[in-house]
């Protein structure tokens, strides 16, 4: 009889509650015609699921003496050496889910036809009962660990936001774009760039193999070597060299780190790099494609190794991709693999970094299909040297745009975290308003640049980080490319909706037929020319961008 | 700029009142709010003085529509000065101002 092994584990021998640990229960409490004598207190054991005695259970009706059993089974040899004599089945659903044992009468005299049948309708009767408290006690079990497994996935994703970059540099005639999508099973992938000397920047990206937050303490643990090495150390080889003789003592067993390091100088386009066994770079340049080579061993497998160090000047026109295993090894339903070759292409048009992970990414998603599970994390960072005359004297975000003779207002104006705390709001109002005074709005458009700011912050801290302690709002103003953005960020995982905000049906709410709320991202919308949502590893973010003199559309009526 | 808790305070005389708000129209000005126009019970028409108040917010403009709809059922109209050009706008958008009378300054007349 095929039985699965669930069922069998449940066979327990248990001694019953009444007796359970109080010699008073001992005395025939029962009709003395009945009583069973109770047998000296025991623990509970398992019958293994290949024991002879749980098929003969199965099979059998009713009170078996064991008595008279003749089997070679441990379990049956451990009922009689603790008493029993009288085993009754629980059987509920078919299923057998225990037994109810019965030692010796007290009298001595065997168990009459009464007592029998007095215990099969006490087993019948006890059997459903049981099963339900197996099934609550499984439940709640099953429970416990989806919250630990769920709880230590939260941990890792923390981990893994926290040391992601939270936004991406901005270099003079370069264009820098990065992506991360988290498998379910968060990974170890991670990226980075480290502002160094002379405006030169560090580019990385890396892979730590195993997955959860194990992976994610590791991933941090490289990326702060890494930071502190690259602001010792000038080449990238002896950069990886130290980080990998820090990491080698520490690391877990079976685990190691992947990594590629590159110096960039944006105003030569001369990069400099080495690499830890990560996946090459690949490189599209004057019409030809190729990989960024050079070998090494990853990090934390052995100590005192070295690094091979290779560079390349990256021309105008050039774009760089570097990119984790999830996106190359990602497979299509007939298991075959994204590759290399079918990325570089998608590298060889003239466009935006955005754009060429726009493209990669419908690429991958069009290659595995909708049915599959993205397997690993997917991480994309694409560097591009803009094309075009006078590349290296144009801020980044204008290329395409017509150029302009009068300055633009360009860069970071202020960037600052806001505690999650009701009323909060509107320091951050009043530091966006004092971060905008250089962009000289017209005082009501500034008034309406702050209610936004004001409504996009409270729905941070509310919505995005549950007024939590210690969570906070992350507000970046900026200018660039004629538009002035006030980017607010929180910890909100999931995306809030992208579509626009419904208008509130004021007739409805003054008849009570609606919640008199729900006027926030309305009003943000309302308020500033345009919103852009995005999520992502460091968060949710809104931006709020308003048109600057001169920009495309100067300004917007509402 | 620092945050400021709601005051509001009724004047009453005959069937008008005049509440006179200090402060922000935020989650917190809930109970001043409410009070306030409490204490303007039976008034047949109401008027919301915003000159000092700075700040108001979407949680504010939910407190303003509750009011509003407590004032519908007592058959009590409102009105609201000393709105900004700013806050006046938001009132229109959100059409706030379709069941209030906005008085600009000038005409601002005292309960």
């Amino acid at each position: 009889m095929a039985v699965s092994e669930r069922a069998i584990r449940r066979v327990v021998w248990r001694r019953s509650r009444r007796e359970e640990g109080d010699d008073a229960a001992a005395a025939p409490a029962l009709e003395p015609q009945a009583s069973p004598v109770a047998t000296p207190e025991t623990a509970a054991f398992e019958i293994a699921p290949n024991d002879p005695l749980v098929a003969y259970f199965q099979g059998s009706v009713g009170a078996v003496d064991i008595g008279a059993l003749d089997l070679e089974s441990a379990a049956l040899e451990r009922l009689r050496a603790e008493g029993v004599t009288l085993v009754v089945p629980l059987i509920a659903n078919g299923e057998l889910i225990g037994l109810l044992n019965v030692g010796r009468r007290l009298s001595d005299q065997d168990f009459s036809a009464d007592d029998r049948r007095l215990l099969e309708t006490l087993a019948a009767q006890a059997a459903p009962a049981v099963r339900v408290g197996q099934l609550v006690r499984e439940r709640q079990a099953e429970l416990r660990e989806r919250d630990r497994l769920e709880q230590e996935l939260a941990v890792a994703q923390l981990i893994q936001q926290n040391f992601l970059p939270k936004e991406l540099p901005l270099r003079e005639g370069w264009q820098v774009a990065a992506y991360y999508r988290a498998a379910r099973a968060v990974g170890g992938d991670f990226y980075d760039f480290i502002e160094l000397p002379d405006g030169r920047l560090g580019l990385v990206i890396g892979d730590v193999t195993d997955k959860g937050v194990p992976a994610a303490m590791v991933m941090a643990a490289t990326r702060s070597v890494l930071r502190a090495s690259a602001q010792r150390l000038i080449e990238p080889g002896d950069v990886l060299a130290r980080v990998n003789d820090n990491l080698c003592p520490d690391i877990p067993e079976n685990m190691f780190v992947t990594c590629f390091y590159g110096v960039l100088d944006p105003a030569t386009g001369h990069l400099r790099y080495a690499n830890a066994g990560h996946n090459l770079p690949l490189v599209h340049a004057g019409g030809d494609s190729g990989d960024l080579r050079a070998t090494g061993m990853p990090l934390g497998l052995l100590p005192g190794m070295v690094y091979e160090e290779r560079e390349t000047t990256l021309a105008e026109g050039a774009t760089v991709l570097l990119y984790s295993d999830g996106l190359i090894e990602a497979h299509d339903s007939a298991r075959e693999m994204f590759g290399t070759e079918r990325a570089t292409p998608l590298l060889r048009h003239d466009l935006e970094s955005a754009a060429v992970i726009d493209g990669l990414l419908a690429a991958l998603d069009g290659f595995i299909g909708s049915e599959l599970e993205q397997e690993d994390d997917i991480t994309l960072v694409v560097l591009r040297r803009a094309s075009g005359q006078s590349a290296a004297a144009k801020p980044i975000a204008e290329i395409g745009a017509t150029a302009e003779a009068a300055p633009r207002l360009e860069g970071v104006l202020a960037d600052f975290t806001i505690a999650s705390a009701p009323g909060n709001e509107r320091e951050a109002m009043r530091r966006v308003a004092e971060a905008s005074a250089q962009a000289a709005l017209e005082p009501e458009r500034l008034e309406r640049l702050k209610t936004a700011a004001a409504e996009a912050t409270m729905n941070a801290m509310e919505h995005g980080n549950g007024y939590q302690d210690g969570v906070d709002v992350r507000v970046l103003v900026s200018a660039r490319a004629g538009e002035l953005v006030v980017a607010i960020t929180d910890s909100g995982a999931a995306p809030q909706t992208a579509a626009p905000a419904a208008t509130p049906d004021i007739d409805a709410k003054l008849e009570g037929r609606q919640s008199p709320r729900g006027w926030g991202l309305f009003l943000i919308e309302r308020m500033v020319d345009d919103v852009r949502q995005s999520s992502g590893p460091g968060g949710h973010t809104v931006e709020l961008v308003m048109h600057l003199e001169g920009g495309p559309d100067g300004q917007r009526d509402t | 700029m620092a945050n400021a808790i709601l005051e509001a305070t009724t004047h009453s005389e005959g069937d008008a009142a005049r509440i006179e708000l200090r402060g922000d129209i935020d989650g917190s000005a809930r109970e001043a709010l409410g009070g306030a126009y409490a204490d303007a019970a039976g008034a047949r028409s109401v008027m919301l003085d915003f000159t000092q108040v700075d700040y108001i917010n979407s949680t504010g403009i939910a407190l303003i529509v509750g009011l509003l709809a407590r004032a519908r059922a007592d058959e009590c109209a409102i009105s609201a000065r000393g709105l900004s050009p700013h806050y006046r706008e938001i009132f229109e958008i959100t059409r706030l101002s379709d069941f209030m009378t906005i008085i600009a300054d000038s005409e601002g007349d005292p309960a």
